[in-house]
């Protein structure tokens, strides 16, 4: 296969035919850069999508209820619909094996204070594995706990902007501070990628929230995370008969979307799955299509080569070259020059995305553009075909000239 | 070595077709240096192309080294090529991007040899032809003379059965042309058949046998005088 004397062949004519080398290969490698840009550009679209929803898990799910607005069973619109522990542990019993993390959440507005300094903020009673669905991470101390939902403890976790508001640089972790006048102690920190809002949160025991503020077993919102194995599909199947068993047990119509609903990231998901695939797909067609384009441009220029060496080529074969050995020669060329080419475009390319970097995610949404590692072995197979393809025609039409006739030609 | 019985050849020409081989009968021994002489039009480049095997003929047999051709495929006709036959150009032919060296050496690349070896039997044929120290010269830095000795030497390079010249000298002017011949006469002595085609009587006067062509067919074949004299 390797053949060195072929190869010094093959090098001795790019070299003494630059021009038209370099012609060809330019076709190629503007195929290959737009190619690249265009497949890059859109890679940070979806990077953009994704991080849009990476601030809670992608496989969150929400239970909300409201007002019904449709009668049902003889009762009537505008019954106020409530949640409680039971409906939380019915979802629990009913669907362990397809959940994740699950949550109950109360929310509240408390004057949160330590020594003089004091503020409103939103405090969030919750369960310990909300911590996973909101992609909370602590930065020091530790999250709500299942002995904190147990002993209903005073426990507060704060988040990084209301430590900064109330505390400022001193530590905050085991201090007391006086929640709508109750005293929490304060047991962790947290930050979050939401953004500002997020960080101004703190996070109490959900039974701790029951006890002291109602004396009900009443939650305002279930959150869970479905099974990350399920696939998409069978995760909105779960969603929508959680839904409808939701609505049967609590009596609302089925299609009550006031009274209670279900949010659920898996719909998101495919929804964003699908605009990608169609954009990836026109990506695809229009690279595809330039690449093509490229392709014919080297064919040209092969065709235009080989009539201009057709002498050439008859001499080599007076001195004994087989048909075989010239197709081989002009295959390998084009071969060559396309794959080299097709690399400088892919290089040029992925160097301009990563100059592009972030700096259009503000105006443009288009976040950390690049190509990944199998685009570019993609792409090396396409270039390699792409060459054999644009050298194979020309080479097959020199090797059927015949000898006497390529001699004659000048 | 060559032998011919009753070939025909015609091309066609739209749709009727010129008649330019009419049953050439030629029989041509090892060591012979034959010149065919003939007009343009006479058919001797044809009658060459077909016993250089670049082109098929019609009817009748050809016999080269005792082998019938009949049939052959391109990829068979460059293998017997390449083994038989050494070919040197009116227009010398030689490949402008190559050095003499490596225009020389072709032949023995297509031959399989290794580039070591074949540049130094390349190297040996350069200076038989007088050219050694212009190995490393392009064909378009040497005179027209020297060309065509590059080519002789390209010719030769693979110990071919039989040289075949198509007019060497008619790109020359008469003190290279007497040069060339002078190398194709040492080279016959050597004892190498050689195959000259040419419409000049001075050049065909140095072959030793001369075969006259005249609308497709034979009219006279005789010995030189150089022959009687040997």
């Amino acid at each position: 296969m390797f053949d060195l004397d072929r190869w010094r062949e093959i090098f001795q004519s790019i070299n003494k035919n630059r021009l038209r080398s370099v012609m060809s290969g330019f076709t190629v490698a503007f195929a290959i850069l737009l190619f690249t840009l265009l497949f890059g550009i859109v890679s940070g679209l979806s990077n953009s999508f994704k991080s849009a929803f990476a601030d809670d898990a992608q496989n969150f799910m929400k239970v909300r209820v409201w007002k019904t607005s449709k009668p049902f069973k003889g009762l009537q619109t505008g019954r106020r619909v409530q949640l409680k522990n039971k409906d939380y542990n019915y979802i629990t019993d009913e669907y362990k094996n397809k959940i994740q993390y699950q949550s109950a959440r109360i929310f509240k507005n408390f004057s949160i204070k330590y020594k003089n300094e004091a503020n409103a903020y939103s405090v969030m009673a919750v369960n310990p594995d909300h911590q996973f669905l909101e992609k909370t991470s602590i930065d020091i101390g530790r999250y709500i706990n299942k002995r904190d939902l147990r002993e209903k403890s005073k426990n507060i976790v704060l988040g990084r902007l209301i430590k900064k508001d109330l505390f400022g640089d001193r530590t905050a972790l085991g201090k007391r501070v006086n929640v709508n006048g109750s005293s929490y102690l304060v047991i962790g920190v947290f930050s979050d990628e939401g953004g500002d809002n997020e960080e101004r949160k703190a996070f109490i025991p959900i039974t701790t929230a029951q006890t002291m503020y109602g004396n009900n077993d009443y939650v305002s919102e279930i959150v869970l995370g479905y099974d990350p194995n399920l696939s998409l599909d069978r995760a909105i199947a779960f969603g929508n008969k959680m839904e409808r068993d939701l609505r049967n047990r609590m009596n609302i119509h089925p299609d009550d979307q006031s009274a209670l609903s279900v949010r659920n990231m898996a719909e998101a998901n495919k929804g964003i799955g699908q605009f990608m695939g169609i954009l990836y797909a026109i990506v695809i067609l229009v690279g595809s299509g330039t690449l093509i384009a490229g392709i014919i441009g080297v064919s040209n220029i092969m065709i235009f080569v080989i009539k201009e060496r057709t002498k050439e080529f008859g001499i080599r074969k007076a001195l004994g070259a087989v048909p075989s050995s010239i197709v081989g020669m002009v295959v390998q060329e084009s071969v060559l020059i396309t794959t080299i080419a097709g690399y400088l475009g892919l290089s040029l390319g992925t160097y301009i995305l990563s100059l592009i970097g972030d700096s259009l995610e503000e105006d443009y949404f288009i976040k950390d553009p690049s190509v990944s590692a199998s685009i570019v072995i993609g792409a090396t197979v396409v270039l390699i075909l792409s060459g054999l393809i644009a050298g194979y025609v020309p080479a097959k039409r020199a090797a059927n000239i015949k000898p006497i006739e390529a001699l004659r030609a000048d | 070595m060559i032998k011919i019985e009753k070939l025909h050849k015609s091309y066609p020409i739209g749709k009727s077709s010129l008649h330019v081989l009419k049953g050439i009968d030629l029989h041509i021994k090892e060591g012979e240096f034959v010149s065919i002489m003939g007009s343009s039009g006479s058919g001797k480049s044809t009658l060459l192309n077909i016993v250089g095997l670049l082109d098929g003929h019609d009817e009748g047999n050809y016999y080269l080294n005792g082998e019938l051709i009949r049939d052959l495929n391109e990829k068979k006709a460059a293998i017997l090529r390449n083994k038989f036959l050494g070919f040197v150009f009116q227009s010398f032919n030689l490949i402008s991007y190559k050095t003499a060296l490596e225009n020389v050496a072709l032949p023995l690349y297509y031959k399989g040899m290794a580039r070591k070896e074949r540049l130094k039997v390349a190297l040996d044929y350069l200076d038989k032809v007088g050219l050694k120290d212009w190995a490393n010269h392009l064909p378009n830095e040497l005179s027209g003379g020297q060309k065509q000795r590059v080519a002789i030497a390209r010719a030769l390079v693979t110990k071919p059965k039989v040289v075949l010249a198509d007019e060497p000298t008619g790109a020359l002017d008469s003190k290279t042309s007497d040069s060339v011949m002078d190398l194709l006469k040492d080279i016959n002595d050597e004892g190498m058949t050689v195959f000259v085609i040419t419409h000049e009587e001075e050049v065909a006067a140095q072959t030793k046998r001369i075969v006259r062509l005249k609308d497709g067919v034979i009219t006279s074949d005789e010995l030189t005088k150089a022959a009687k004299a040997v």
